[in-house]
């Protein structure tokens, strides 16, 4: 039992860095159907952030946290306006291999210019670990737990209570029509790369601080999995992408558990392919009536 | 004595496959081409194997595959193993076929369930489907795990990989051409129009399937027997993904795109190897203006052929 406690906290607060991540997929792929290769490096930038302004502009862990948001959703938005933008018409195979391509420019250009090797992220906040009916919890779980889930709450109300949230639900419905009653389609577009990169950032700075460690190719394999965790949510539903994000981290910490590490990442894209065929549209995924 | 274009059109392409042969066999003679020229053409020609196949299942059949390195492993690691204990010419082809049996097995298992999903959710799918396969071959005793296979008997020259690029690509245009071919182009521009015409969509999708992972095999063998290295982390998904590049950038539906950018893309890279470390964001840019200015790829769907160019002229003479 407290072995389980204990697996389920790890997984919990892992799951929420997935989620996190998985949001800002589930969003952009939602509104133009692409899958942002580049989501999981611009994850990598805001750790890269994170650590450059905590040990020299000497910003305190909140501070580091919401700039490392704000340099995110600019960068977001300068690579769809540089990189996406002009792809929109065309086939959606090319945005995809374009969207590689950034991945790959923001992973080289980050080891060339600071180097490949990992370095340690400054402890921004002195470890404390409580213990609790025999569980060991540490503040940095607590925080990443109520970090992501503060995010994901205000998330929600941005897209279901504000203006631009109502404007974007609409654009990933149809964007011709959104465009007829008036909504900005450019504008829109590139204000849901500035959350979904906001939130990718902020789960940077968080990784960096649990796990400790950053360099310019660790956003890659979070990066799929997230992806995974949006497409077993159901893509383009945001509570999904948090369910789905929470469902890979549990599953992940839960085959580590029964010592089968070294499968992991197979049982993760065994449940996903078993998921995608009882449900192929994901768990909150909205099912399309296919028209002749 | 008059023949038809057909005919000239399959002669001049026999042509065109001896004195490629013979020119690079000459080069080969005078010395003009060094081990890394040697190197570079190989590479090319697996790549053109290995994508060829890749185009059939995503230019033709229109099925999203994002698991091309899971299929290529399988063949590699058939050679690896076999061929440590048959080190003969002959048991390099009989681990090639036994590749390709168990490529088209594996594809089999995966393509009847995955293949009913579409676009981006296949290809998730077969992307998780080949990285079980790595993950298989990583944590297996007879694979060697993460350490990989070295000394593998050098039973390849660069003239096996000529001819083996010749015949795959020779039977996938065949089988394009052939009433399957249609079959499977019917079925990507309108998967529901093509079953109303009686199309079994679910067998020929998965026809497209199994012979594209057949030549990820074929590409598989000759590389592991070629780089007598290989190791589970060369078929990652980075590794799918490279194969899906050379599809992209020479023209999704393009046999001659695909030998374009497969060239292209190896010069460049031979090329790039003098600039060190900026090589790669070099490439980076490179695929991103690319895919910008030309997002139909190098080629587009255009495909060169002789019998086009004969009937051409005929109509003029007739004139």
């Amino acid at each position: 039992m407290q072995t389980f406690g204990q697996q389920l906290i790890n997984g919990l607060s892992l799951g929420s860095i997935y989620a996190l991540l998985a949001l800002g997929y589930t969003m952009v792929y939602g509104i133009i159907k692409l899958i942002n290769f580049a989501h999981g490096d611009i994850y990598m930038l805001g750790a890269f952030w994170g650590y450059y302004s905590i040990n020299y502009f000497h910003f305190n862990f909140w501070l580091a946290l919401f700039s490392a948001m704000v340099v995110c959703a600019i960068i977001g938005v300068v690579i769809e306006y540089f990189a996406y933008r002009p792809l929109r018409h065309s086939a959606r195979i090319t945005a995809l291999i374009t969207a590689i391509g950034v991945s790959f420019l923001l992973e080289n250009g980050m080891s060339y210019l600071v180097g490949a090797n990992a370095r340690s992220f400054p402890q921004a906040i002195r470890v404390v670990t409580y213990h609790w009916l025999g569980l060991r919890v540490s503040n940095i779980q607590l925080l990443i737990l109520g970090t992501a889930c503060a995010l994901m709450i205000l998330l929600e109300l941005i897209i279901k209570r504000t203006k631009m949230g109502k404007a974007m639900r609409a654009v990933s419905v149809d964007p011709e029509a959104a465009q007829l009653v008036g909504i900005n389609l450019n504008q829109t577009i590139s204000f849901t790369f500035a959350l979904g990169s906001a939130m990718a950032g902020a789960a940077g700075v968080l990784i960096g601080l649990y796990y400790n460690s950053i360099d310019p190719l660790m956003g890659m394999t979070p990066g799929i999995k997230a992806f995974v965790a949006a497409v077993i949510g159901g893509i383009g539903s945001v509570p999904g992408a948090s369910l789905g994000g929470f469902i890979i981290g549990l599953l992940e910490t839960a085959v580590q558990a029964v010592g089968l590490s070294a499968y992991k990442d197979a049982v993760v894209y065994f449940v996903l392919i078993v998921i995608l065929l009882v449900l192929p549209a994901g768990i909150f995924g909205k099912r399309t009536r296919e028209k002749v | 004595m008059r023949f038809s274009s057909r005919v000239k059109s399959n002669l001049a392409w026999l042509g065109v496959m001896v004195s490629g042969f013979v020119i690079i066999d000459g080069l080969e003679v005078a010395r003009v081409i060094n081990p890394f020229i040697e190197n570079m053409l190989v590479t090319i020609g697996i790549n053109v194997i290995l994508a060829v196949g890749l185009n059939l299942i995503i230019g033709f059949a229109g099925q999203f595959s994002l698991g091309h390195a899971g299929f290529m492993a399988i063949g590699a690691y058939a050679t690896g193993i076999m061929t440590q204990t048959m080190s003969t010419p002959l048991g390099f082809f009989l681990s090639m076929g036994v590749g390709m049996v168990l490529a088209m097995v594996a594809a089999v298992i995966v393509g009847i369930p995955t293949l009913r999903l579409r676009g981006d959710y296949l290809a998730i799918a077969t992307m998780g489907a080949a990285e079980i396969i790595r993950i298989l071959i990583n944590n297996l005793k007879i694979t060697n795990g993460a350490a990989g296979l070295f000394n593998i008997p050098a039973l390849v020259s660069w003239a096996t990989v000529y001819v083996l690029m010749c015949v795959t690509t020779l039977v996938t245009v065949n089988f394009i051409h052939s009433r399957g071919g249609r079959a499977v182009m019917a079925v990507r521009e309108d998967e529901l129009a093509a079953g109303a015409m009686g199309i079994n969509t679910t067998r020929w999708k998965l026809a497209a399937f199994v012979f594209g992972a057949a030549t990820a095999a074929i590409g598989g063998s000759l590389h592991a027997a070629y780089i007598q290295t290989i190791a589970p982390d060369d078929f990652n998904i980075m590794a799918s993904i490279a194969i899906l590049i050379i599809v992209v950038l020479g023209g999704v539906g393009s046999i001659t795109g695909t030998f374009v950018a497969a060239i292209v893309l190896s010069v460049l890279d031979t090329v790039l190897q003098n600039f060190g470390t900026i090589r790669m964001i070099i490439y980076s840019l490179a695929l991103i203006l690319i895919m910008i200015f030309k997002p139909t790829g190098l080629l587009g769907s255009w495909e060169f052929s002789f019998k086009r160019v004969f009937s051409r002229r005929e109509v003029t003479s007739h004139e």
